[in-house]
């Protein structure tokens, strides 16, 4: 289970670092490995409202990480569903919002892009770069749709990102089965109350 | 149909001693010449109009038919009220009742659903239209469910409704003492199947969620394996005497067998016409006979050995996409995908038809007790079916299926014209008639109740419909990043899940397969470029169908918004020099003539000078093309008072050659295949830069080498394309549910 995993993960300490997660060799061929483990160190993804990074995390902020790709039950409400939608959407946001404005700017949009591609060999950065524009175009004209010629629009926030994914249907998309599942699910409901 | 007109042209071969091979004057006048032969006082008139039928009569019969189905189509779709509340499948039953009536009280023979016609001809469009196009990712992600329905939901079905009927036939006041306990099986296992022709009718026009349509017709796709080995295993067994358990135990292993078979002999095409196709660039005219080909060869040759045609077709299907449409120009692929759905669509209407006539032109034999029993149980059966499995399958389903949905799985469990021609199989007899009546009610009760009321019980229960909107590039980023972030999380954890594999098998793909499969640079070509390709193409021409290139300067102008501020950033859009400009205009201009005349001269095999395929005609064409060279003329008087001007630049959609590869190395143009289309093709998106141009100012002189030029100018086109996405869809997926 996950216990077990995070003490073979950090050699049997109580805490990991980023030194641990980056050798996993599964792990090299994935394209946006450094982000995946990022994630797992800010601090925006634990329950508080701080910002910044952690250097190693315990188990309790691990399980905290994991929570967040937990599936929706038969039982839960709409409301619960809306939520947990936007819990997850907001650790896909605080991935890309790498200075943590509450924005996704330009050039952080085309980082993303650039990492997606950067496993697929030799793209050059203007493609990424035309795909992360033409993205951000979408979404700025979709949630913004009359601009005039001089306004300016400073980067996704968090309520477009939400509108720009609502057709994918996180809830149901961002899961991973788990070996344990009742514990996850109730240290999760635990930390919530 | 063929095989009561061939007995009539063979008799009428047989007296008149003419081979009818010959023309009607000629072999009138060789008669004529052997009468005068024989008589010599006779002279008769040379012929000048003669009336020969039988010698066109088997085609010509065949195209009325054809013909007579299509109109009647034509007719639904012309009287909206009808079609809004009757789906397609009913109303071309009823026709072919209607055709059926009136053929019978002419006195001539009916053409029956000949299974040999059925399963040999009508079938296979349907299902390589289905399998082709089948949308692959919720396809795997539901594989689990969709095999426990096709498999075990079968099994139970033809177990149940067998046994219950055996049971029903020992019912003494049924006079069905006839009926033992194979021959109740046997009809199970034929009535039992979900069948994927009326399920694609009915649920083509009720625009479900993509969960509930693809779990239904993925289970009436899978189930023919089993319906198969059931079907023939129970024909055997019931002309053997006894059946032992080894017998039972050899038709587990033949149902293996019969669907790995069948999907590996599909496969083995699908990889064998995606190799084709790598090599068809200097023949594009015949790559779309080539997807067809392979797959029906597929399906014959499963037939051949008794394995699953259906599963060997979707399995040559799914195969062959997308390695062939990496391949294939996009003329051809939009050939395929508009042939695909013009076979099924006709194939569809006259299946249906053909169950109309073939019920009022065969032999019944009506047994209230029988029929009223088969259909009750089928109905309990399916329910309790979905049911129990549902219990067991959501213990292992990450999202559950809730009970709205399982009764829709429940409740779309159609029948169909597959069930009509395996009954039709059956040797002749006394059962044979009153199973295949019992069939007839049995596929007119889900076809006409099931089907008319899935749609009102789906807006009743409110049940998620399918999202209307394309696909974004942000969706598409995103589903890529999710991919890779679960596969990540998924080695965190240290669990093996389905992401891994998928994410080993997407590599295993990209490293040998694709290199083999793919010519030139397409095969390495990462996924998302190749979407975002796409889908700057099909937006560029939608753009230009509607006409609606007046929207580009808003949209590109709204660009500006994006860049960021500030002086030390690099600016994006880089400005043009006018002498360029001017460069640019006067090809443009040229190109447009050439247009004109180039419209006129329109030839069968010289698809090079059509510059778009999604039905302009001509009429409109130069309504739009009239417009633009006014809307020119407006831009070339009016100055221009903005600071930056999106570079324009003529874009090479050549006909002949899907969209080149992005390649930094300047050599863009590597990826682009000559072809003296090359003018004609930019007129595409010629008529669109036109408009976008505005006379320009900034000064920048120095001509840019031409490589680094396209690239940026492309990616601002692209860009202002992006956005003008006009209105509504035009449905350049031919009315399909999915996208391809």
């Amino acid at each position: 289970n996950l216990r077990k995993r995070f003490l073979q993960l950090s050699g049997n300490e109580e805490t990991i670092s980023r030194e641990h997660l980056d050798t996993i060799p599964a792990l090299a061929e994935n394209p946006i490995k450094a982000q995946i483990i990022e994630a797992f160190f800010d601090k925006r993804n634990q329950r508080g409202d701080e910002a910044g990074a952690f250097q190693e995390i315990g188990f309790e902020q691990f399980l905290m990480v994991m929570c967040h790709f937990r599936p929706p039950t038969l039982k839960m409400t709409a409301e619960e569903k809306e939520a947990m939608r936007k819990e997850k959407l907001r650790f896909l946001f605080n991935m890309h919002d790498t200075d943590n404005d509450g924005t996704i700017t330009l050039e952080e949009y085309r980082k993303v892009v650039e990492e997606l591609l950067s496993k697929s060999g030799a793209i050059g950065q203007e493609t990424a770069e035309a795909i992360a524009d033409a993205a951000m175009l979408e979404v700025a004209s979709t949630n913004v749709p009359h601009m005039a010629p001089d306004e300016f629009y400073e980067g996704i926030t968090f309520q477009h990102f939400e509108q720009i994914l609502k057709g994918l249907e996180m809830e149901s998309r961002m899961n991973i089965r788990f070996l344990d599942v009742d514990t996850t699910t109730m240290r999760c409901g635990r930390s919530t109350s | 149909l063929r095989l009561c007109v061939i007995p009539r042209c063979l008799r009428d071969d047989a007296p008149g001693g003419n081979n009818e091979t010959g023309r009607a004057p000629p072999e009138d006048s060789h008669h004529h010449h052997q009468q005068t032969n024989s008589s010599t006082h006779h002279k008769k008139a040379f012929p000048v109009l003669s009336f020969n039928y039988e010698h066109v009569r088997q085609p010509f019969e065949i195209s009325l038919w054809i013909l007579l189905a299509l109109l009647m189509k034509l007719g639904f779709h012309i009287i909206p009220r009808v079609s809004n509340v009757v789906p397609e499948s009913c109303l071309l039953i009823v026709v072919g009742l209607l055709i059926g009536g009136i053929i019978k009280a002419i006195g001539e023979k009916a053409p029956m659903l000949d299974s040999k016609l059925f399963f040999l001809y009508l079938l296979p469009p349907i299902i390589l239209d289905a399998g082709y196009f089948l949308p692959i990712r919720p396809f795997t992600e539901n594989m689990g469910t969709i095999l426990v329905f096709a498999v075990v939901g079968t099994l139970w079905n033809t177990f149940f409704v067998g046994g219950m009927m055996y049971a029903v036939c020992q019912i003494e006041g049924a006079q069905l003492g006839g009926v033992d306990l194979l021959s109740c099986l046997l009809f199970g296992s034929i009535i039992s199947a979900v069948d994927p022709v009326a399920v694609l009718a009915v649920f083509e026009e009720i625009h479900i969620n993509e969960l509930l349509h693809i779990l239904v017709f993925g289970e009436s796709l899978l189930n023919d394996a089993v319906t198969v080995v059931l079907y023939h295993l129970f024909e055997e067994f019931s002309h053997a005497d006894t059946v032992t358990v080894g017998d039972a135990l050899l038709g587990v292993v033949c149902f293996f067998v019969v669907s790995l078979g069948g999907i590996m002999v599909g496969a083995i095409y699908g990889l064998l016409g995606a190799f084709t196709s790598r090599f068809t660039s200097h023949t594009r005219v015949i790559e779309p006979l080539f997807v067809f080909l392979y797959s029906y060869m597929a399906y014959l040759s499963a037939e051949v050995f008794h394995l699953s045609g259906i599963m060997s077709l979707i399995a040559c299907g799914v195969m062959m996409r997308p390695y062939v449409e990496a391949n294939i120009s996009h003329k051809s692929y939009t050939t395929v995908k508009y042939f695909m759905k013009m076979w099924s669509s006709v194939s569809e209407t006259l299946i249906f038809i053909f169950l109309g006539v073939s019920t009022v032109a065969g032999p019944h034999a009506w047994n209230w007790t029988f029929v009223i029993f088969t259909v009750i149980l089928c109905l309990v059966s399916r329910v309790l079916g979905v049911i129990g499995l549902t219990y067991v399958i959501n213990k292992f389903r990450i999202v559950k299926l809730t009970k709205k949905d399982q009764f829709i799985v429940a409740y779309g469990g159609l029948r169909g014209a597959i069930a009509f021609s395996l009954g039709f199989l059956l040797t002749n007899s006394q059962l044979k008639n009153m199973f295949l009546t019992a069939i007839i009610t049995v596929i007119f009760f889900t076809v006409f109740v099931q089907g008319m009321t899935i749609r009102p019980l789906v807006e009743l229960l409110a049940v998620k419909k399918k999202k209307e909107s394309k696909r974004s590039i942000n969706e598409e980023i995103h589903t890529q990043f999710l991919d890779h972030l679960l596969t990540g999380i998924e080695d965190i954890c240290g669990h093996y899940g389905h992401h891994h594999w998928k994410d080993k098998l997407n590599r295993f793909n990209k490293a040998y397969v694709k290199r083999w499969l793919i010519a030139g640079e397409r095969s390495t070509e990462p996924q998302l470029i190749s979407f975002y390709n796409k889908m700057e193409m099909k937006q560029a021409m939608m753009l230009v169908e509607s006409g609606s290139a007046a929207k580009l300067p808003a949209i590109v102008s709204s660009m500006q918004n994006i860049q960021p501020r500030g002086p030390a950033r690099p600016r994006a859009i880089p400005s043009i020099s006018k002498s360029r400009e001017q460069e640019i205009r006067k090809i443009l201009r040229a190109n447009l003539q050439k247009t004109r005349q180039r419209l006129r001269s329109y030839s069968r095999h010289d698809l090079l000078i059509d510059p778009f395929e999604d039905g302009l005609s001509e009429v409109r064409f130069r309504r739009q093309r009239v417009e633009m060279e006014r809307r020119m003329s407006h831009y070339l008087t009016v100055p221009a008072n903005r600071q930056e001007i999106p570079s324009v630049r003529k874009v090479c959609f050549e006909p002949e050659h899907q969209v080149y590869t992005y390649d930094t190395d300047g050599e863009s143009l590597r990826g682009r295949r000559a072809s003296h289309s090359h003018p004609s093709a930019s007129d595409a998106a010629g008529l669109v830069n036109e408009s976008t141009r505005r006379p320009d100012q900034s000064g920048a002189a120095e001509p840019r080498p031409k490589a680094p030029d396209d690239q940026e100018d492309q990616d601002q086109l692209t860009l202002s394309r992006c956005l003008s996405d006009p209105g509504p869809n035009k449905d350049e997926e031919g009315g399909g549910s999915f996208l391809s």
